[in-house]
């Protein structure tokens, strides 16, 4: 299992740089909003604590397409699924190695896109740890809508489709303990149902991505 | 017997067959009687004036959006379990239904929400969670189109069905936890003694039930269409082989 986790990560490296896309996409989407919004300080500090949200979901989204396409095409999801490997596992493989590569340098750039879109102080602790706790979810839910496109030749759009509303609670909760943080409230509620939403996904996805996975192999 | 009998194409085709033009007739009076009640012989409310009549096609629109959703979920489930292949069809012809009743209840509120609340659309939970129900249904439906082999559709569309229930729930209190709401609460339960006032109550509950029924006679005329269709592919690849 985690020779299959470096087995994804070093793929990622070097087929130049999945680490950097979703990062690249995170900044730009953040250096969107004040083009869209306007630089106007007091608007920028009322969207921050969202849009960082918005922009950590799109990043986490585009990174997906390729989860198990690649694996699909060339015969190696076939050869990890008569491995004595459960498929389950394989999965939580690849969901592990796609947080790493995507969630993880999300959560730390966090600070540097809150600065950008002036993010009062209280503020970045909870961007990066909501970012932390959240993101697994995007992941795990991302694993699952791709299993599900895996044997697509276009199946992108579609994955963002059936990706997006799934990823609202975790958007919700994720954003409001940012906002919350912010407004000097108490954020605790927020931030464990964050936790506990990211759970939920954790637990389910693993079995339904390796069930849909199973379908699209036999 | 059993209900799986049921679960037979050929009978269920026959059943349907039988109990297609009942269920129809009897859907389209009760939504006669409850719409033309409900428009003409109700009193206006002291407060909403005559928008209030909108409920009568609001209420059950918004009612079966939520329950087609639960019926496919059964449906798919039942397919997961015991491979019943008129199960998954019908939770198939059940989702355009239930993304066209749920673009009704939005629709309708809109039209509603303009005098009462001022605004066509407001960013309040249920409304919202309306939005999130009808991205679900969109997602349902796309896949169902993308797949091309029937069997790993069928599958696939399952499983999706079941992941998206639990995340369509936790929305529904993620929503609510994001906004207080605007929305009044339910217009009538079966739990509590303040229901909806009695003028409105009976043409309600007709309305109720012929959309209901509405929605059964669909889901089974296009489950019929689907069975036949795939039916009618099964021989065409039989002759294909056969002439080659």
């Amino acid at each position: 299992m985690i020779a299959l986790v470096i087995r994804d990560l070093k793929l990622a490296m070097r087929s130049g740089g999945g680490f950097g896309h979703a990062l690249a996409f995170f900044f730009a989407v953040a250096l969107l909003v004040p083009l869209a919004v306007g630089s106007d300080s007091a608007i920028l500090v009322s969207v921050a604590s969202g849009m960082i949200w918005v922009a950590a979901l799109l990043a986490s989204l585009l990174s997906l397409d390729r989860l198990f396409s690649i694996d699909f095409e060339d015969g190696s999801l076939e050869a990890i699924a008569v491995s004595p490997l459960p498929l389950e596992i394989a999965v939580c493989s690849k969901i592990c190695a796609h947080w790493i590569a995507t969630g993880l340098p999300l959560a730390a750039a966090a600070p540097v896109v809150g600065l950008l879109l002036h993010l009062p102080g209280e503020g970045y602790f909870w961007a990066v740890a909501s970012l932390l706790v959240g993101t697994p979810a995007l992941s795990a839910l991302g694993a699952f809508g791709a299993s599900l496109t895996a044997g697509m030749k276009r199946g992108g759009l579609l994955l963002s489709v059936l990706v997006v509303p799934m990823s609202i609670p975790t958007l919700v909760f994720g954003a409001k303990s940012i906002a919350l943080a912010v407004a000097g409230a108490s954020n605790t509620t927020a931030f464990l149902l964050l936790a506990a939403t990211t759970l939920t996904a954790v637990a389910i996805a693993p079995f339904a991505a390796a069930r849909a996975l199973a379908d699209s192999l036999r | 017997m059993s209900v799986w009998e049921f679960a037979n194409p050929a009978r269920f085709v026959r059943i349907v067959g039988r109990i297609l033009a009942p269920t129809a007739l009897l859907s389209a009076s009760l939504l006669a009687v409850g719409l033309v009640w409900g428009f003409f012989f109700t009193p206006p409310d002291y407060v909403q004036g005559s928008a209030v009549k909108i409920l009568f096609v609001h209420v059950p629109s918004a009612l079966m959006a939520i329950n087609a959703w639960i019926m496919m979920l059964a449906a798919s489930l039942i397919w997961l379990v015991r491979r019943h292949r008129v199960s998954v069809l019908a939770a198939k012809s059940a989702a355009p239904v239930g993304a066209v009743m749920t673009l009704a209840a939005m629709v309708t509120g809109g039209i509603w929400g303009q005098p009462m609340w001022g605004t066509w659309w407001a960013w309040e939970p249920r409304l919202t969670s309306f939005l999130i129900l009808f991205l679900f249904y969109l997602g349902y439906i796309a896949l169902w189109h993308e797949v091309d082999d029937k069997e790993r559709a069928a599958d696939l569309t399952s499983v999706l069905c079941m992941v998206g229930s639990v995340f369509a729930f936790l929305s529904r209190y993620a929503v609510n936890f994001w906004q207080q709401g605007l929305h009044q609460g339910a217009s009538l339960s079966l739990d509590r003694d303040t229901n909806v006032h009695n003028a409105y109550y009976v043409p309600l509950l007709l309305c109720m039930a012929g959309f209901a029924l509405l929605f059964v006679t669909l889901v089974l005329l296009r489950t019929r269409t689907e069975i036949r269709k795939q039916h009618s592919a099964a021989i065409a690849a039989r002759i294909n082989a056969d002439v080659r």
